[in-house]
């Protein structure tokens, strides 16, 4: 780390994982209002036109606008992503931090619970819990948000068992203070230096479930723009379109390395603090 | 020992869980397999013969301890789909990703090791940072992505290979291997950039501690530092690690087999999923899961073997 002029470090992390977010979320913010073209109207006269200044990223084999339908599909992808870690977070902090507080049977229970979902690869799970549900953003936010709660849960209750037994926790019992608060206003704020990467490895994760998930035509359907299933059809015409997956492609890349480097530059702007 | 009996047992107990859970997941499932093989308009009578055919009329939890008593004979039972035992349809398809997945893994540990220690030790600030910020980019590339990208350029621009062309093992050993190469980089390059990343950390650590101090006091070189002491205690968390890794590549060819059409088991499993054919599904998922399971003991085995502080904690 420089020091640069006024003192303080430099880091680059946070400067470019701050704009990179912001120009992602702008990006979809935009996309769930308004986008250049219509991602669904069809236009056999503008059939895989190369990019130009009309079509940043081209138009597919519709005749649709590659970029608005990126848009629309990162906005859709962020918003399942956002969700499947909320609500993974939140089980797993729950489940993590009253198994890791306690212990005793129902923790070793749960763990081995946990360690069961863990043990199936997360893409059959989701296909299972979709063939029975139909498919549709909210069952694939329920799927995916499932599945991602032992992990969180493993993590904060690894935390949970190592606090559990220091003095401030056994000073503040003594004090008479209450076990919920105890269990989130004493020690879930020190869980944070590893529960913050943790949702952002999560966040990645989700992404990526989606866009398999859609790539293998148990995600998003069409015509919804979907990242995954985009870049699946773009593989048809790889030869004579290839800005098309190119374009797709280049959005999960960015939408992914945004929040990465955010997320990385926090954690170290707090160890430099 | 006793942690050794501790884990098999708990393994054994979760593989067994899996397989319940495995096999009920495929009952739940709406969609009735005799349908698929009849087609819509065969008559009542006979779609209830051919469930007793398959025995699907008798109760779930019977049929489950009988499919698990022949699965454990190795016995998978019969494809809905393709008339065949599930057994000889898995012993087509699965060498082709065990060698991906081998070849992935074999890569992914001779690049990012090399990589990472010396991303870890070089004293450089300019190299520090181009590995830092080439490990961030990689990471972010989805193996999918990286997949198709590969066969444009090497497929449709250069020409190097047919995307879709599998070439299998028995025409020719170095095309195969060829072919995989592809499949096997965009599968590796999430995780070596992972690994060096982490190795780097690791060393970064290690080198932090008093006993490289103690060891500098004691006049010996950088290098004899390196190599003897501080290696060594920075192997340990990213061996554990690879050894995970085995297991998600082994996950992860699932997509990949799509991208680069190559015939292993997750083709396999993706269509039999589409067609209800459960038990080539029950029997991939089942042995999917047995893997990453042992492979998770193996890795934790292994870190007890490596890192002795940690055999006074059982």
């Amino acid at each position: 780390m420089k020091q640069s002029k006024y003192g303080k470090k430099r880091n680059g992390y946070l400067l470019t994982g701050g704009i990179l977010s912001c120009l992602v979320t702008a990006l979809i913010v935009c996309g769930f209002f308004r986008t250049p073209y219509s991602t669904t109207a069809m236009n056999a006269k503008e059939k895989m036109q190369p990019p130009s200044w009309q079509h940043l990223f081209g138009t597919d084999n519709f005749g649709r606008d590659v970029f608005s339908r990126v848009m629309e599909g990162a906005g859709t992808s962020f918003l399942i992503a956002v969700m499947v870690v909320v609500i993974g977070c939140t089980a797993g902090v729950l489940i993590g931090s009253l198994c890791g507080y306690f212990g005793g049977m129902a923790d070793l229970i749960l763990m081995r619970i946990c360690d069961t979902i863990t043990a199936f690869p997360a893409i059959l799970l989701a296909l299972v819990i979709i063939s029975i549900a139909g498919s549709g953003v909210t069952n694939i936010i329920l799927a995916l948000g499932i599945l991602f709660i032992p992990s969180f849960a493993r993590v904060v209750r690894t935390q949970y068992a190592g606090i559990r037994d220091l003095n401030y926790i056994k000073a503040a019992r003594l004090e008479g203070i209450g076990t919920p608060r105890i269990l989130y206003a004493h020690i879930l704020p020190n869980t944070l230096p590893i529960l913050v990467p943790a949702m952002t490895i999560g966040f990645n994760n989700a992404v990526l479930a989606e866009a398999s998930m859609s790539f293998l035509g148990i995600g998003i359907q069409p015509p919804k723009a979907s990242l995954g299933s985009m870049l699946k059809d773009s593989q048809n015409y790889l030869t004579s379109a290839p800005w098309y997956a190119l374009g797709t492609g280049f959005m999960i890349v960015l939408l992914i390395l945004a929040f990465s480097l955010l997320s990385e530059g926090i954690q170290q702007s707090a160890k430099d603090a | 020992m006793k942690l050794v009996l501790k884990k098999t047992a708990s393994l054994i107990i979760t593989l067994f869980i899996v397989s319940l859970l495995a096999f009920l997941a495929f009952q739940i499932i709406p969609g009735d397999p005799t349908t698929k093989i009849l087609g819509t308009h065969a008559s009542a009578e006979k779609a209830a013969r051919l469930r007793e055919q398959l025995g699907l009329d008798r109760p779930v939890l019977v049929r489950y301890w009988e499919w698990l008593v022949s699965f454990l004979r190795g016995d998978f039972g019969t494809s809905y789909n393709y008339l065949r035992p599930v057994g000889s349809l898995l012993a087509d398809k699965l060498p082709v990703t065990v060698l991906l997945t081998v070849f992935s893994f074999a890569l992914t540990a001779a690049v990012s090791i090399p990589l990472g220690i010396a991303s870890g030790s070089t004293r450089s600030r300019l190299l520090d940072h181009l590995a830092v910020i080439l490990d961030q980019i990689v990471m972010a590339v989805p193996p999918l992505f990286f997949g198709i990208i590969a066969c444009y350029v090497f497929g449709i621009v250069l020409r190097w290979f047919m995307p879709g062309n599998y070439i299998s093992i028995s025409e020719s050993v170095t095309g195969c291997m060829a072919y995989l190469f592809l499949p096997a980089l965009s599968l590796a390059l999430p995780r070596i950039a992972m690994t060096v990343r982490m190795l780097r950390g690791s060393i970064r650590e290690e080198l932090t501690k008093n006993y490289v101090l103690t060891a500098q006091s004691r006049g010996l070189s950088r290098g004899k530092i390196l190599l003897r002491h501080v290696f060594r205690n920075a192997m340990i968390p990213v061996v554990t690690f690879l050894a995970v890794s085995a297991a998600e590549i082994m996950t992860g060819t699932i997509i990949i087999e799509q991208v680069f059409t190559i015939p292993g088991i997750g083709r396999l499993l993706v269509s039999s999923i589409g067609n209800r054919d459960f038990p080539v599904v029950q029997a991939i998922v089942v042995l999917l899961a047995a893997w990453i399971m042992i492979v998770n003991f193996a890795a934790d085995m292994l870190n007890h073997w490596m890192d002795p502080r940690l055999r006074d904690e059982v």
